[in-house]
């Protein structure tokens, strides 16, 4: 018997360069894809709607819209006539796109049930390259029909009645849109696959994307029918955003994906039963944790030495990302601020004596007779829903709430500075409670950032469900042990002690 | 050839696998034998690298199924439980499918499918579509698909399962041909009499843990005991199980017969007909019963149940 080890490593001498692997890993990918597009279309329940939506639908969309131009043309309102026909070619677009989520979702979790994923998750195809295999043949056919359709519809258009033309840009746009449109649905449906069992639990959990999709649509139509730009050269600038806004959610989702679809997950899962006990009591084990494999702390001490010196060791990442976003929106608000147009003109030469010796007035008018429970509340109000929609939004929003405060902070000093004050004076308005305030959003930002990503990159041997677990139980504990206390703490020194400071160093 | 060390798997806290170490020499079929939800299948998976151990190793064919785990697939075939076959695609085409996957040359592909196809007898259906092949073929497909890289080791889950007695012995004699031919085989089955014919060694499994493993001999002589003994005579007995019992352990009475084991029959069994004769007893027969690998399984889970039940009451 050999006892020799075989590794990766010691069986390809020479590492592949990049390129050549990426190659290898499109090939091996595109087996899948090959497959399963011939097995598409082998299915007439996918066939008959590409081709109706193909080539029927255009025609009659066609129709509809010279119909429509006619109506409204009878009234004065050529307008809406003629934004309709772009309007119609996102439609034209859009139908058949909707095919790829039944499609992903059939590929993916369809084979699952199906039994016949095992097979193909015994051979030497890597994960990635069975991801992408699947996620391209999920694609493909609707996305034929999708452009196919827009075409017969634009040629109908030159060969038609109506004169009117969009410009060249709109149509590149809402190409663009379709098919980031279809990615989202199919990254998102690989996401949904991945978290059941069954076609019925999936197409059950998919209105969490489609329903996203159907308010996008109308977001979208709205915009080409109202948007001032609708005729620009350049295009529409708000689906402009919407296409780097569905971008980004594509490369997440692609994260996401690629993350949770490997071997342990598709094959661990064997049950959708919900056990929210069970839930509570492992979210319960990770708050009380002082080591990575879940060990109970035995007093508060020792939960405050191990248990949240752990949690903030799995922060770091995070903190160092938010502590660059904070640094960024203070930054950006203060350069905006110095821009001719943004500037507020505030009058130069008071005497800042009156305002030190009014502070108090000020904090007491503005925060009410319990100042640190109002200030308390503010800021925690903020977290926690950043925390909360982070969850929802892969971190994300948790980067966009917060650091408005620094964008607006940034702004008020450049004001200053510009009135030709010393931005210094803002120091100890700022600062004084900010020592702690100011950690604390960071770790709060941080900690939610933490929670919402976790999915994008999964801990080694985690599940997504054990990662989120413990990534829920890392943020109680850190509310619990800092967050909570170190907000308590930098309001009572914003209640009490900023204002006397501040009115000391402004001469109140 | 399959190597495995205190191999371990935890689905959450659920304990699936405990320790399973296992030692399976090139050109050796092992069968794995256990009741439903032991351990079988995880064992296969962590074995093929499809599910990451909690702890404890495994090689296959000198691959580690942690840091090779695309080694340890392209030199390992599988059988899954349940066929998994795509049912509109044709045979040909599912098999240059999967050949392409395994990265065979086109060169070579369609005749090795051919091959086995031919080997396995489904020449006939080899441009039919799965949809319209029959239990058995589709088992018997599955098994060309698991072999289509001519892999050294073969990992089986109920090889023969819905299969009719003539294509199971068909498929029994090739995993003997191949076997002639130094693969390897990890062969789980519920069919015992399938798994005593085929198999070198033989590991049962309950609770996730291997409780007993060897040859067929060993685990015959450690849990069925000494060699069982069945005698008949003409007359009914007449308390002639009392009369002997100081020679041999009496387990089982009938009218006319009874069956006792005894530690070394070429001592003792001369000695208890004697005196049966010298009690004018007309002894009809005195015949040796075979061990089958059904006791020794039977045996083995009675042993471990009893042991679970003293561990439990320990506890209480």
């Amino acid at each position: 018997m050999s006892t020799s080890v075989n590794t990766l490593e010691q069986s390809t001498p020479q590492v592949q360069p990049q390129r050549a692997q990426f190659r290898q890993t499109l090939s091996n990918a595109l087996i899948i894809t090959r497959r399963e597009v011939r097995d598409s279309f082998r299915d007439w329940r996918i066939i008959a709607p590409i081709v109706t939506l193909t080539f029927l639908f255009p025609f009659l969309a066609q129709f509809v819209a010279g119909q429509f131009a006619g109506f409204v043309e009878d009234f004065g309102a050529e307008v809406i006539g003629t934004r309709t026909i772009p309007f119609l070619l996102m439609i034209v677009g859009f139908f058949p796109i909707s095919i790829s989520l039944v499609i992903a979702l059939e590929t993916f979790v369809g084979e699952k049930e199906r039994r016949s994923l095992e097979p193909l998750l015994s051979t030497p195809l890597t994960n990635t390259e069975l991801y992408i295999g699947k996620t391209l043949s999920a694609m493909i056919p609707p996305l034929i029909s999708s452009y196919g359709g827009m075409a017969v519809y634009l040629i109908s258009l030159v060969f038609g009645e109506l004169t009117w033309r969009p410009e060249p840009m709109l149509i590149i746009q809402i190409i663009l849109l379709t098919t980031v449109q279809a990615l989202v649905m199919v990254t998102g449906a690989v996401v949904v696959s991945s978290q059941t069992t069954s076609t019925r639990a999936a197409n059950l959990l998919a209105s969490f994307i489609i329903i996203p999709m159907a308010l996008l649509i109308q977001a979208e139509s709205v915009i080409m029918f109202l948007a001032p730009d609708a005729e620009s050269a350049n295009g529409i600038g708000a689906l402009w955003a919407i296409i780097a806004g569905m971008v980004v959610v594509v490369v997440l989702l692609l994260r996401v994906g690629n993350s949770i679809f490997n071997r342990e997950e598709l094959l661990g899962r064997t049950l959708d039963s919900l056990n929210l006990r069970g839930t509570a009591a492992k979210i319960w084990r990770n708050v009380r944790a002082v080591d990575d494999a879940g060990t109970p702390a035995r007093n508060l001490i020792e939960w405050y030495q191990r248990g949240i010196w752990l949690s903030l060791k799995r922060q770091t990442m995070a903190a160092r990302i938010t502590i660059g976003v904070f640094v960024f929106a203070l930054v950006a608000g203060f350069v905006v601020g110095l821009l001719p147009e943004w500037q507020l003109g505030l009058p130069g030469g008071m005497d800042l004596s009156t305002v030190g010796e009014n502070v108090g007035v000020y904090t007491e008018q503005l925060l009410g007779p319990n100042p640190v429970s109002a200030i308390a509340w503010q800021n925690g109000r903020i977290l926690l829903a950043a925390t909360l929609l982070a969850m929802f939004s892969f971190g994300t929003i948790a980067l966009v709430l917060t650091p408005a405060t620094y964008v607006i902070l940034g702004y008020a000093t450049s004001q200053i500075l510009v009135a030709g004050y010393n931005p210094l004076i803002l120091a100890p308005a700022v600062l004084t409670h900010g020592i702690v305030e100011i950690p604390v959003i960071v770790l709060a930002t941080a900690t939610a950032l933490r929670l919402g990503a976790i999915v994008t990159r999964l801990p080694r041997g985690m599940t997504v469900g054990n990662a989120w677990m413990a990534a829920i139980g890392d943020t109680i504990k850190l509310w619990l042990g800092l967050i909570i206390p170190g907000l308590l703490l930098a309001a009572a020194i914003e209640a009490y002690i900023t204002p006397a400071i501040t009115s000391l160093i402004l001469g109140g | 050839m399959i190597e495995s060390h205190e191999l371990t798997k935890y689905y959450e806290e659920f304990l699936a696998v405990d320790s399973v170490t296992l030692d399976v020499p090139t050109g050796t079929v092992l069968a794995l034998l256990g009741p439903n939800g032991a351990g079988k299948t995880t064992t296969v998976r962590m074995l093929t690298s499809i599910l990451e151990p909690s702890s404890g190793w495994a090689r296959l064919a000198g691959y580690d199924v942690r840091t090779a785990p695309e080694q340890v697939r392209a030199h390992v075939g599988v059988l899954t439980e349940q066929h998994g076959l795509y049912e509109r695609m044709k045979a040909v085409e599912y098999l240059d499918f999967f050949g392409q996957a395994y990265k065979i040359p086109a060169s070579k592909r369609r005749q090795t499918t051919l091959d086995l196809m031919e080997r396995f007898g489904l020449m006939f259906a080899v441009d039919k579509q799965l949809g319209e092949y029959s239990k058995g073929m589709k088992q018997k497909l599955a098994l060309v698909r698991a072999m289509i890289h001519n892999p050294p080791v073969l990992l089986l889950d109920e090889p023969t399962s819905a299969m009719d007695p003539q294509s199971a012995k068909l498929v029994r004699d090739a995993i003997i041909e191949l076997q002639r031919d130094q693969r390897t085989f990890l062969i789980t089955t519920h069919n015992l009499s399938e798994a005593q014919q085929l198999a070198d060694r033989i590991a049962i499994i309950r609770h996730g843990r291997i409780i007993a493993n060897g040859t067929f001999e060993e685990l015959a002589h450690r849990f069925v005991g000494d060699t069982q003994i069945e005698l008949r005579v003409r007359e009914p007995l007449n308390g002639l199980a009392h009369d002997i019992s100081d020679l041999v352990r009496v387990e089982e009475v009938g009218t006319d017969w009874l069956r006792y084991r005894v530690a070394s029959p070429q001592e003792t069994n001369p000695v208890l007909l004697r005196r049966i004769l010298g009690m004018g007893v007309d002894v009809v027969s005195l015949s040796p019963l075979s061990q089958t690998l059904e006791d020794i399984y039977l045996q083995v889970v009675k042993e471990d149940e009893q042991q679970e039940g003293k561990a439990n009451e320990h506890l209480r």
